[in-house]
């Protein structure tokens, strides 16, 4: 593969552990965050191990009117973009702007430009908890429902286009994000696993992926639940 | 819950996570008493502290890489798998490697770990430059031979309790393959493989597994495997595929699988499997066999192993070793992963450096009350050699084995006690021992 991969909030653990995923392939890889001075060691620990071309870039995935400027502002428009952007908790109206509006937004003018073009591949990291809203995260999860039919409206637009977009649900991972909750091993993931699953999911053509498959199977059974119980479960 | 590779003995710990130099000196500046961990492979208790224990695991970023010297700074996180995995395919090695390659460059250093090539290569940190070091003032500061000098040789094997190591520099070794040319010779007993080992000190590599079980005129058979980095034309076409798959032990075994009969059924059946010869292997089997096992460490039950490795002084080694060997197959004790290995000179630098010229022994003993009373007499036979231990393998020594191995320990607490008067840096191995 000699790529381009674009990484939209490439500062979370996630979102790192694909950038080396891709940059062991040799493709060129855009580190975009809000803050990329933090991101200076990680680009050079990359160009290190792998070899290859890595740059890091301001990006506010918040500022929606920045958005095509910061796309045209590229190089060129990558093959790959990959939007990690996501926040589990907090205000309501951020946590709602952070995990739906503004990647919505942001990967439908990648989409446009994808779609111009004729090829390239889009990736949304999505949750398990945007397949049913549970009182313990529902705005999180809602936002992440939102996202999850987003991308499936848009692969659906764009598969005749030659242009892939997959969603990816990794279920619980080890990360800065979930540092101190409580996570059952054997369904919890590392973010290497995040990474490798992405990467294979852009090579295979894929469309929706659960990291661990296993989750596939946990989320059908919740969404079986009638509602007549499930609104009595603790979850 | 805490432990070492031994999973003895466990704590409760707090454990800290730091990101690259100043997430780890905000860490050590924020914390009374702590000590560094990286991978937790040293077995004992080197890397506990009840108080607070801080990983470095995720300091792993490559900083730089010289291709014309093989010279590589990193973070003090970064794994020694890692390390092979990137630089292999392009002709490097590690200059140095201990049993398992799931170390990280700072437990390499604090531990000045040595690998089969030592009687050549010398020890680890032999191969370092310098590395950044945070000390207890909060302070970051790069020490090498030629640059705060005396902190460089205490840190080198000193067990995390000078400072925390953030980064390092040093040097990878050219490689003409990733394969290994394996001589296997076998020994009738332990004068035959001393002196087998001796005569393959021109050999880059050498090891001996060792039957810490046989008795009488079998005592001390081994089977002795050296090694050189293959070239290129040595290789078989298609050359050997490495295998890479790896098995995980899933739960503890029970205590009572290891025992005299159970162990000196597999040293028959090993000894037998690995008759004289020479093969072609890829690197990983040569140096990581257990490797491929991951959490090997849970074959000896919930209640955990000591790992005891000592070294003996040349001139004592031969009636040292024998005296250890006859009390051990006494014992019925010992386990299977029995190492005998010949050492070159001591590290000039790390004070308390493990290696020293002679010979050493390592083995297992599953945990329990008898195991850690002939731990005790071992450190005397030990002691009385002229020999010490590894504090990196420990969970049960004293302080006067250590005076007596260690020669420059007075010189190594002097200068812990100028940059950390407070004793900020310490570990259960340092309370046990006195460090």
């Amino acid at each position: 593969m000699s790529k381009s991969v674009l990484i939209l909030g490439a500062a979370s653990d996630i979102g790192l552990a694909i950038a080396h995923e891709f940059a062991r392939e040799k493709a060129g890889v855009i580190l975009a965050a809000r803050e990329p001075g933090r991101l200076e060691a990680d680009a050079v620990d990359l160009r290190v191990r792998y070899g290859t071309e890595v740059t890091v870039t301001e990006f506010d995935i918040l500022r929606t009117d920045r958005h095509d400027a910061f796309l045209d502002g590229l190089p060129a428009l990558p093959d790959v973009v990959v939007c990690v952007v996501g926040l589990l908790t907090g205000q309501a109206e951020l946590v709602m702007q952070t995990n739906f509006n503004a990647p919505a937004l942001m990967l439908e003018a990648v989409a446009a430009r994808m779609e111009a073009r004729g090829t390239g591949s889009i990736v949304g990291i999505s949750s398990v908890a945007g397949d049913r809203g549970r009182a313990s995260n529902y705005v999180y999860g809602s936002a992440k429902a939102g996202f999850t039919a987003f991308l499936s409206g848009l692969r659906n637009r764009l598969a005749a286009k030659g242009v892939q977009v997959v969603t990816v649900k990794p279920g619980f991972v080890r990360t800065k994000m979930t540092a101190g909750m409580k996570l059952p091993g054997p369904i919890t993931a590392e973010p290497k696993e995040v990474g490798a699953a992405v990467l294979a999911a852009v090579e295979r053509k894929r469309d929706v992926i659960y990291v661990r498959p296993v989750w596939r199977l946990i989320m059908t059974i919740i969404r079986l639940i009638p509602e007549t119980i499930f609104k009595r479960l603790s979850l | 819950m805490l432990s070492g590779w031994g999973n003895y003995p466990r704590v409760e710990a707090r454990l800290l996570m730091a990101r690259g130099r100043d997430e780890a000196r905000a860490a050590v500046s924020s914390e009374a008493s702590l000590i560094a961990r990286g991978n937790g492979r040293s077995y004992g208790d080197a890397a506990l502290n009840p108080n607070a224990v801080l990983s470095m695991l995720r300091s792993s970023r490559m900083i730089a890489f010289d291709e014309e010297s093989g010279r590589l700074t990193c973070e003090a996180g970064v794994m020694l798998a890692d390390i092979l995995d990137v630089f292999v395919p392009r002709g490097w090695f590690a200059p140095v490697t201990p049993g398992t390659k799931f170390v990280t460059v700072g437990g390499m250093i604090a531990s000045d770990v040595h690998g089969k090539n030592h009687h050549g290569a010398g020890s680890f940190t032999e191969h370092v430059d310098s590395f950044d070091l945070a000390l207890a003032d909060g302070q970051v500061v790069t020490c090498s031979r030629s640059e705060n000098a005396d902190l460089f040789a205490a840190t080198c094997g000193g067990m995390g309790l000078t400072g925390t190591i953030v980064s390092a520099t040093f040097r990878l070794i050219r490689v003409e393959s990733p394969y290994i040319r394996q001589e296997t010779r076998q020994a009738a007993n332990l004068a035959e493989a001393m002196a087998l080992l001796d005569q393959s000190a021109s050999s880059t590599y050498s090891v001996a597994w060792i039957d810490c079980l046989s008795t009488g005129a079998r005592m001390g058979r081994s089977v002795i495997f050296c090694g050189e980095h293959a070239l290129p034309h040595e290789l078989p076409s298609p050359p050997p595929k490495a295998d890479t798959r790896t098995v995980t032990m899933p739960f503890h075994a029970p205590a009572m699988l290891l025992n005299r009969w159970s162990v000196s059924a597999f040293n028959e059946f090993y000894y037998r499997r690995n008759p004289a010869g020479t093969a072609i292997i890829p690197y990983g089997p040569y140096f990581y066999p257990l490797d491929a096992i991951l959490a090997w460490n849970r074959l000896y039950g919930r209640a955990g192993f000591v790992q005891y490795q000592c070294v003996l002084p040349k001139a004592a080694a031969a009636e040292g070793m024998a005296t250890l060997l006859r009390r051990i197959a006494a014992s019925g004790k010992g386990s299977f992963l029995a190492v005998l290995k010949q050492f070159g000179a001591t590290n000039p630098h790390g004070m308390l450096s493990f290696p020293m010229e002679g010979y050493t022994l390592a083995l297992d003993f599953a945990v329990d009350r008898k195991t850690l009373a002939l731990l005790g007499e071992l450190d005397a036979i030990t002691g009385d050699h002229g020999g010490r231990i590894y504090l990196a393998k420990d969970a049960c020594s004293r302080p006067d084995l250590l005076r007596r191995g260690y020669p420059r320990l007075d010189e190594f607490l002097a200068v812990r006690h100028k940059v950390d008067p407070d004793n900020k840096f310490s570990s259960l191995l340092s309370q046990r021992l006195g460090l």
